[in-house]
């Protein structure tokens, strides 16, 4: 993985005493609150209901051991003994101290990590596929090019005071695990007919309060001209992006208001000015940031079927099912951990797992872990022949839950319970579904699905793309739950639709069952929630779910009908 | 005003007086009729004035141009294209920041300097603030009308917040890479398969 330089030590430096100074600044009253907020949002500070909240970036979710353990040093040392991981691969402290903020800083900066960029009205941290480098399925490994964004895109002088969030994604494989459309930019590194590389280039994807999916801009980019089109597109919506009003100042409204067309045209003008100047990628640059991006030491080993060697072990053939994914290595696999465990809030991880996590990572994946957008954790090397032996001390941590692409996999934000902005509570609703639905043969039965749930239309739980999307909302100051269905992200991605009017917390459960029941009496062999909501549409779903009165008795109703 | 109170504004890197004066358009209260940049007379002295008047005023305010005493404002949400052919004329140019927290005017400081070619003085008025200098250097201004109610002393240290920076402005049109011989990484020179260059 990137390593600093001198250069990436002295500016992550640098950047540790500015933002001291603005911290005592603040603190000494020379800095008004509304004044250091955007300071404090772009190092990731948030003020939440009941502490500050710092985001640190994990850049495109890509973790070494000793970075994890600092997150653990970290939750012990500053906050309550845990972390949150991020629908954006990153990771969150709920209870943080607003003086103690600059050494914790100072402690991330010692494993090469900071907390730049990772909110405020800029360039955010760029996301990718948490399987870069051993999925089956990849083209290109977009790790070097997120990493060269990762270096332009900080502290870059222009851009940091944009209209609104600026988020960018990027994939080489042939599924998008990253969830391209719904990004401001979202990108695909591709081959052209001859042979050469470049990229997709999408924009004006985004979630929030109007879902759209984003719009090819440019079929084929060469890769040398990453920078300088990215900043066109920049510089493009830096002058136009609406600044009247905060819900209409994503880029993606931009693109609405003018079109694909004309906006394409603005960002090629802006272009021409800039392209083969100064910025344009060198062979030497990308050589020298791929060098750090090569395959780890692999043994020579062939595939085996760990399942039938362990055949008559259907917790360990469940876990395999769905919690193991394929390699391009022989003899390797890629090792989801769980952080979905029934009565842990998702994405939820303890000091004591992290440490555990660092220590499996030294143990069996080349001291490498990743964080996945849907907020897991991957050991992204592991031998197969070691799966079992993995298995069984994981599951003694509560990291070997058998549900990955699963109901009780949620996408879920911290909500109401933390989050400022939240209309209302999300992570009881998590809760409360799974542990309804704990079954986990129930939950294989019903197979892939990505239930996801956010506290308010800011969508930081994605609702939008999920196959059922739950979104809080506010009437008349108490908490309710608007539901959609058919969203997909991915190749296929999709907005989900509403199916109708909201319900209340203790109702959800048993909506997501008669929203289940509907698919298993009307399911295809083999056909996927998502696909089956998306081929009835909302009718017979709505229909279904609001025939009869749905009793306030949340996760006491019914648990053994459906199993 | 009888006695000119002269200001003090930072221009490079030094505090220095400023005799300027920023003439603005006032809002117009409880339904008046909005103040006409075409009518509006520019009082004696030296006054940066918005683009709009400048736009209707050229040829009457010629001579004071020529004589040094008129530069120009651009309002966040004005293109500094519409000066192209003025540049000559004019003493200084000013881009308004109505709020710290509104970026365009660095992409108009971008565009002034990089495409329009303006070499002289690029002024930063408005909420113009330490923690946003070292940006607004870089991407072209090289004065800066601070916030009169802070310390313009505690201001000018904004402006070396950082030594180095990755990618090229109008400051350093080199980014970092080709600048300097950077560490090269970890299993150096093993092959490029499956990166694609």
């Amino acid at each position: 993985m990137y390593q600093y330089d001198q250069y990436d030590h002295l500016i992550v430096r640098e950047r540790i005493a500015q933002y001291r100074d603005q911290v005592r600044r603040r603190l000494s009253d020379e800095l008004t609150e509304a004044e250091f907020l955007p300071l404090r949002l772009q190092n990731g500070l948030y003020m939440q209901r009941h502490a500050y909240m710092l985001r640190i970036a994990v850049p495109y979710g890509l973790l070494a051991s000793k970075q994890m353990r600092m997150f653990a040093q970290i939750a012990r040392k500053y906050d309550r003994g845990y972390g949150h991981f991020t629908t954006r691969q990153n990771i969150q402290f709920n209870w943080i101290e607003l003086e103690q903020t600059p050494d914790i800083l100072a402690d991330l900066a010692s494993v090469e990590m900071h907390a730049i960029q990772t909110s405020g009205n800029c360039i955010r941290n760029t996301t990718s596929d948490p399987f870069a480098g051993v999925a089956a399925d990849e083209i290109i490994d977009p790790r070097p090019y997120a990493e060269v964004l990762r270096q332009w895109s900080t502290f870059h002088p222009e851009f940091i005071a944009l209209p609104r969030k600026f988020k960018v994604a990027i994939n080489g494989a042939v599924e998008d695990r990253a969830a391209i459309a719904v990004h401001d930019i979202g990108l695909t590194v591709v081959r052209n007919d001859a042979g050469e590389i470049g990229f997709k280039f999408m924009a004006g994807g985004g979630m929030g309060r109007t879902p759209i999916l984003g719009s090819v801009i440019r079929d084929f980019l060469p890769w040398q001209h990453l920078l300088t089109y990215t900043e066109a597109v920049m510089r493009v919506y830096n002058q136009y992006g609406r600044r009247d009003n905060k819900y209409k100042a994503r880029i993606k409204i931009l693109l609405k208001a003018i079109g694909v067309e004309e906006f394409t045209r603005q960002v090629e003008a802006e272009w021409a000015d800039l392209k083969d100047g100064p910025e344009t990628l060198t062979v030497e640059e990308m050589q020298r940031v791929i060098d750090y991006f090569q395959p780890p030491a692999y043994k020579q080993l062939d595939d085996s079927d760990v399942v039938a060697a362990h055949a008559g072990n259907k917790a360990f053939a469940n876990w395999v099912n769905r919690n193991v994914k394929p390699h391009k290595q022989p003899g390797y696999a890629a090792v989801v951990l769980s952080l979905k465990k029934t009565g842990v809030p998702p994405g939820d991880a303890t000091a004591e797992q992290m440490d555990f996590m660092a220590d499996l990572a030294d143990r069996y994946s080349f001291g490498e872990l990743r964080v996945t957008h849907e907020q897991n954790i991957i050991l992204a090397d592991v031998e197969q022949s070691q799966l079992y032996t993995l298995w069984e001390q994981i599951k003694a941590k509560g990291l070997a839950t058998p549900n990955i692409g699963l109901l009780t996999d949620m996408i879920c934000c911290p909500g109401g319970d933390f989050c400022s902005l939240a209309n209302a509570k999300s992570l009881p609703i998590a809760a409360a579904i799974a542990e309804r639905f704990d079954n986990i043969d129930f939950q294989h039965d019903i197979g892939e699905i990505e239930l996801n749930i956010s506290g308010c239309i800011n969508a930081c739980g994605h609702h939008h793309v999920g196959s059922i999307g739950v979104l809080g909302v506010d009437k008349d100051g108490s908490e309710w739950y608007q539901v959609s269905i058919g969203g997909a992200q991915g190749n296929n991605a999709a907005i989900g639709k509403i199916i109708g009017p909201s319900f209340s917390a203790l109702q959800m459960p048993e909506v997501i069952g008669r929203l289940l029941q509907v698919y298993v009496r009307d399911r295809y062999e083999g056909e996927s929630f998502a696909d089956c909501a998306q081929r009835l549409g909302v009718a017979p779903f709505k229909e279904f779910v609001y025939a009869t009165p749905i009793v306030e008795a949340g996760r006491l109703v019914g648990e053994d009908e459906y199993v | 005003m009888s006695e000119a109170v002269k200001n003090l504004i930072i221009k490079g890197h030094e505090i220095v007086e400023d005799d300027w004066l920023v003439l603005r358009l006032a809002e117009p209260v409880d339904g008046a009729p909005k103040h006409d940049p075409a009518t509006v007379a520019v009082p004696e002295g030296k006054f940066i004035v918005p683009l709009s008047l400048w736009l209707v005023q050229r040829e009457l305010l010629a001579a004071r141009a020529a004589a040094g005493e008129i530069g120009v404002w651009i309002a966040s949400d004005e293109r500094p294209e519409a000066l192209k052919d003025d540049l000559s004329k004019i003493a200084l140019i000013a881009v308004d920041f109505p709020k710290f927290t509104d970026g365009r005017g660095y992409s108009i400081a971008y565009n002034l300097r990089t495409r329009l070619g303006w070499t002289g003085e690029l002024r930063a008025i408005g909420d113009v603030l330490r923690d946003q200098l070292f940006s607004m250097r870089r991407v072209g201004f090289n004065a800066y009308a601070t916030r009169p109610d802070r310390s313009i002393h505690d201001a000018l240290k904004g402006l070396s917040d950082f030594s180095e920076t990755y990618q090229a402005s109008v400051d350093q049109k080199v980014p970092l890479f080709r600048r300097h011989a950077r560490n090269v990484g970890v299993g150096a020179g093993t092959n490029n398969d499956g990166f694609g260059i």
